[in-house]
């Protein structure tokens, strides 16, 4: 994190910056009024936004894998992100603030393709690894027909807007937005490490966790919300970030097994600090301007999705 | 409360269960003994399983009442029926790296707190419940990489650690190899005898079944053929009824147990089956 605030394309060398942001703490009369600037007012609440977009899209990747007892569930991948995206466009067309506006248009899209997603997979009772990958795609070949179609109708000038959001953009993080991000999503984290073990026992099958005593349907529409609020609230601000949900909650379950109550936190702690890294990545790799995190994330996250679903098969 | 409910594990009245219309089973009634080794045996579809399901609680009965220990099963909290009831299912398989160790101690969840964070008591029950299946050693492993006699000797430890007092078990012995069908069912005999736990199970094995159980209940369509002790409920009449296959029913050489053998179809017209049958019409029967 220290490294992401130091580093940036507008801030000279490395070792410079990581002494200016000690320098805010330590008193340094050395201070460069402009770097503290810089750091504080723009780098500062970009990082903090890229922690809790990384903490809240890998926890929701973890917990639709538990919901669905499918390690390869994701937000992304079942077309939810999708779904807020189109709420979100439509919220940026019509003009609405990012929060709560946007945030709200996107929660309603996401709520929307969840029930279509899951009515689709449920032929059965039970949701079937593949049958429910396949409605998640097409539901996102359907969100990208409409997502396209609305950026077909925008002319002006948010269509660039539109552009960015859609790749993943934390570029316009400031710091009201951000409290704002963190006081919606923080309680939602609370309540998920709460349902940590009826989370794990539902990982036994249905029928297994009510026998153990676990009220299945409350904690699976307590759950289903819950996610579903707190990625729409993300999404509205960072745009599309794939993969995360994915490649977190997999890497963290293969160092530390598949225990919720472990992994709730360190989903939290490690999609935070991989969501900075890989912004860091983005700000830095290009000599001009910067590549959208979107772009980052998937390109990580993709091959590994690949290689999963090729391991899981054999 | 009257003297006779108290001694009943479970009491069902008039259970009646449909599925899409269908009825699974119509106006069940049977009592389960405390402290007995119930098992129940019928054709494929006959409605076991779902019969289970509703006796553990997973499923609510359409019609009728259930009573467990002499209370109404709607009158349990999830947790103290969880407490009361446990239930290992047939095999299920799980996608996610769970330790034996892990699987074992969800068993306690009905007893914790809000994070469900295990305390010394649930670790050393969890030990003992693993050392009663002899799954001790495999603490560490994964579930996925035992073989199937180990994985159900997991499920069940997971079951005793719930220290329930009536135990669910659906076709535990089912896609087990000899040795393991017999450790399981002792395994059981001894939770039953020494620990007094009321064992109910659903078994396709009835020779096997016949030696263990203290009551059958043979259903057939979603109603009883027949209940009590082995002897009684297997007789050649109500299996060929229930069944509709050719079968013999001899004597056990371990002691008085009924012995059902299959006849498979080249023999049904043999000499042999026929003089059997020619018995039982004069009324002396083999066993």
């Amino acid at each position: 994190m220290i490294l992401g605030l130091s580093t940036g394309s507008s801030g000279g060398d490395v070792v410079n910056g990581i002494k200016m942001v000690f320098s805010f703490f330590t008193d340094d009369s050395s201070k460069d009024e402009m770097m503290q600037t810089i750091i504080w007012q723009i780098r500062f609440p970009r990082v903090l936004l890229a922690a809790l977009v990384g903490a809240t899209l890998s926890l929701g990747g973890l917990v639709f894998q538990a919901l669905l007892r499918n390690p390869l569930a994701e937000p992304y991948i079942l077309g939810i992100s999708g779904g807020s995206a189109i709420g979100a466009i439509l919220g940026i067309i019509i003009g609405l603030s990012r929060f709560p506006g946007v945030a709200g248009t996107a929660f309603v899209g996401s709520m929307g393709t969840l029930a279509l997603v899951l009515v689709m997979a449920s032929g059965q009772t039970v949701l079937k690894k593949d049958s429910l990958l396949l409605s998640g795609v097409m539901v996102n070949a359907f969100c990208s027909a409409v997502i396209m179609f609305l950026i077909s109708l925008t002319q002006d000038s948010r269509i660039h807007n539109i552009l960015f959001w859609l790749m993943g953009d934390l570029s316009l993080a400031d710091m009201n937005q951000v409290m704002i991000l963190a006081a919606t999503v923080l309680p939602c984290f609370l309540l998920i490490f709460c349902l940590s073990n009826p989370m794990n026992l539902m990982l036994m099958g249905k029928e297994m966790a009510r026998s153990m005593g676990v009220n299945i349907k409350a904690v699976t529409i307590i759950l289903l919300v819950t996610t579903s609020f707190m990625i729409s609230s993300t999404v509205s601000q960072s745009g599309l970030i794939g993969f995360v949900g994915l490649v977190m909650p997999h890497m963290l379950r293969l160092l530390l097994g598949p225990d919720h109550r472990v992994m709730v936190p360190a989903c939290i702690v490690g999609g935070a600090g991989f969501m900075v890294a890989c912004d860091l990545l983005a700000r830095t790799l290009p000599e001009q301007g910067e590549i959208p995190i979107g772009v980052i994330t998937a390109i990580i996250g993709a091959p590994l999705f690949i290689f999963l679903l090729k391991r899981s098969k054999s | 409360m009257s003297e006779e409910k108290k001694q009943a594990a479970i009491e069902a009245m008039n259970l009646s269960y449909s599925y899409h219309d269908n009825d699974v089973f119509k106006d069940l009634s049977f009592t389960v003994p405390k402290g007995d080794f119930f098992i129940i045996i019928g054709p494929n579809g006959s409605g076991k399983t779902t019969l289970m399901k509703v006796l553990s609680g997973i499923e609510k009965p359409e019609k009728g009442n259930l009573h467990i220990l002499g209370k109404a099963i709607e009158r349990y909290s999830r947790r103290s029926l969880a407490q009361t009831v446990a239930m290992a299912p047939q095999m299920t398989t799980v996608d996610f790296p769970f330790t034996v160790r892990e699987i074992v101690l969800m068993g306690r969840s009905p007893y914790k707190g809000l994070l469900g964070f295990d305390d010394q008591t649930d670790i050393r029950i969890a030990k003992q419940a693993m050392a009663f299946t002899e799954v001790e050693h495999l603490a560490e492993r994964k579930l996925g990489q035992l073989s199937g006699g180990e994985q159900q000797r997991v499920l069940i430890a997971r079951a005793i650690c719930q220290e329930p007092q009536i135990i669910l078990l659906d076709e535990p012995t089912a896609s087990l190899d000899l040795a393991h069908q017999v450790r399981v069912m002792d395994l059981m005999e001894q939770l039953q005898k020494e620990k007094g736990v009321t064992v109910i199970m659903v078994s396709h094995d009835i020779n096997l079944a016949c030696m263990y159980a203290q009551s059958l209940l043979l259903i057939k369509n979603g109603q009883i053929v027949s209940i009590g002790p082995p002897d009684q409920v297997l007789n050649y009449e109500t299996l060929e009824h229930a069944y509709g296959c050719a079968l013999l029913v001899d004597q056990s050489p371990l002691g008085d147990f009924p012995r059902i053998t299959l006849v498979p179809k080249r023999f049904i017209k043999s000499s042999l089956v026929n003089s059997y049958l020619q018995n039982k019409c004069s009324g002396s029967e083999i066993r």
